[in-house]
């Protein structure tokens, strides 16, 4: 095992993660979520959030430490999401990352939050390095965003994002007015076994040609799920069954295909034959059979990270760092903010 | 010697020590830029003291009453320093810093600290003086409320002498905290004294589209 050992922390949502990584070796993922109590309101609360972070962040350092068997004195560097994200949950990791600097005269890196997810496939345990360049979908509760990542650490550019709701909103907006509980998109899963996934045409958001002249590569979710809410009233209101089955499967065919199809037509217009999953979304069984029909069938390689490393997590966060100090980068200054917006084209903050 | 954190207000971070008194202080008035200022001023504080950080013997965290978001940079970072130096946390109630530095100055009787609670709120304090040691006997509080209803809220509150405290002094939660362990009192609890809810309302279901 080679490469600088360092410590990654990610609060940009309602996980506390903590992951050690030395160079493209994987030494401890803890992830702390605060999932449950959001569960009640049916959507990440980002109050909620922030207080969870504050009391998770020292037993996940402790823990991480533990599972990877190292001290802190052996670390090289300090990593952290500093955006995009909830700016009040990215300012807690923010805030202990930099303390943690200075109590151990450790450099730190500010790490984007979505380039970590690409940053995610290279401690695959396979062996293999990510191969570049690469489209990257990145598809979670707060984010949807398609990328073209040509190098890791000096030039991702932003091919399209949602418009209005990250995917994974939809997911838990349908869920919950089919009746099912937080986080939606494992319910949606569950109920829609069994449904037909063509029962229902439900829209592919900005997918009509006058949407794509402008909108080629972005997303739109909210109309879908006012589609569903609308479907599901109209045969509540004629008195007629509502299989909800079929409408989880037909929404969930929806979202993916609008998901597949632009990350597929990515791939085919700029002429990248790869394509790079992360975000939780991915954990939808659909998303990702889908995405392995289509990209076989457009002779485009797949890769999916593993499940624990494609939900947000401090590790991605650490092995984007350890490729920057790698690469020779200087550590990012102590005055960075948390960045709730920061632009996918600043790697480093 | 402690390295002492307080972002109720603004940032404040000192270091301290109970012989020797305060031996540095970063104070950043701006209420909006604590994850900006944090790193740097813990690094001049302790730079400034002449101090290491191995000579520290704790951390201590003013866990408010204030705003959510900034109290939580300062918390979270005397936190992280803490367990990054392997020394001790200790927390005290930012009010009941206010008080102490304002008894510490000569000041009798009894003494009402307010700080500014945003959205026309504010939090409140009230203390009698100090104990035989001169620790500040916090009598109520502390507790929020809308300014207009502050003299209701506090039993005798003409009695009070208030003050407004625009600043939280990093130095002053320290020494508190130096007081507070010589003479084996209790440290604040590890809650951050948020004093409110989250923002957030149960919705009653899907409302209709159609
Ligand atoms: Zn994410």
């Amino acid at each position: 095992m080679t490469g600088p050992l360092v410590l990654g922390i990610e609060t940009s949502c309602d996980e506390t993660g903590i992951g050690i990584v030395r160079g493209t070796t994987l030494l401890a993922n803890v992830i702390a979520s605060s999932m449950e109590e959001h569960a009640r309101y049916g959507g990440v609360v980002p109050e909620i959030a922030a207080r969870a972070h504050l009391e998770a962040l020292t037993p996940a350092l402790t823990a991480a430490l533990a599972e990877a068997k190292v001290t802190l004195a052996e670390l090289d560097a300090i990593a952290v999401t500093s955006g995009p994200g909830l700016a009040g949950a990215l300012m807690v990791g923010v805030g202990a990352a930099k303390a943690l600097s200075v109590a151990l005269d450790k450099p730190l890196y500010a790490v984007n939050h979505l380039v970590g997810h690409v940053g995610a496939d290279a401690l695959r345990d396979d062996g293999t390095d990510i191969e570049l360049p690469t489209i990257a979908l990145l598809v979670s509760g707060g984010h949807t965003s398609l990328l073209l990542v040509r190098d890791l650490i000096s030039d991702v550019e932003l091919l399209g994002e949602t418009i209005d709701d990250a995917a994974g909103e939809a997911f838990d907006k349908v869920a919950r007015l089919l009746g099912l509980p937080y986080p939606g998109g494992p319910q949606i899963d569950r109920v829609a076994v069994g449904g037909d996934p063509k029962a229902i045409r439900f829209p592919r958001g900005l997918s009509q040609p006058k949407d794509l002249a402008k909108h080629r590569y972005d997303f739109s979710f909210s109309g879908l799920k006012t589609a569903v809410a609308r479907w599901v009233e109209q045969k509540q209101d004629a008195g007629e069954p509502v299989s909800v089955a079929d409408v989880a499967a037909s929404f969930r065919e929806a979202v993916t295909d609008v998901l597949l199809t632009k990350a597929v037509a990515a791939c085919s217009d700029l002429g990248v034959p790869r394509l790079l999953l992360g975000g939780g979304v991915v954990a939808n069984a659909r998303v990702r059979e889908v995405a392995a029909e289509r990209c076989a069938a457009a002779g485009i390689e797949l890769r999916i990270p593993p499940l624990s490393l494609c939900t947000d997590n401090g590790a991605m966060i650490a092995a984007i760092a350890a490729r920057l100090i790698e690469a020779g980068h200087g550590p990012s200054s102590l005055s960075f903010g948390a960045d709730s917006t920061l632009p996918v084209t600043i790697i480093q903050a | 010697m402690l390295l002492a954190i307080d972002t109720s207000t603004g940032t404040s971070v000192a270091v301290v020590d109970r012989d020797r008194g305060i031996l540095s202080e970063i104070n950043e008035s701006d209420t909006r830029r604590h994850a900006e200022v944090i790193g740097e001023a813990i690094l001049f504080a302790i730079e400034r003291s002449g101090i290491s950080i191995n000579s520290l013997s704790g951390v201590t965290a003013g866990m408010g009453p204030g705003p959510f978001t900034g109290l939580r940079v300062g918390i979270a970072a005397a936190q992280a320093f803490a367990f990054g130096a392997s020394k001790p946390l200790v927390r005290v109630v930012s009010h009941d810093a206010v008080a102490w530095g304002h008894y510490a100055t000569g000041h009798v009787g009894p003494v009402m600290v307010v700080t500014d609670a945003r959205r026309r709120e504010i939090y409140f304090s009230a203390y009698s003086g100090v104990d035989p040691v001169g620790l500040p006997i916090r009598l109520q509080g502390p507790g929020l409320c809308r300014p207009a209803d502050l003299s209701e809220q506090v039993a005798g509150y003409s009695r009070y002498e208030r003050i407004d405290a625009a600043e939280v002094s990093a130095a002053s939660a320290g020494l508190l905290a130096e007081g507070l362990f010589f003479h084996r009192r209790a440290f604040a609890g590890p809650e951050a004294l948020y004093l409110r809810a989250p923002d957030v309302t149960v919705s009653a279901g899907p409302k209709r589209v159609s």
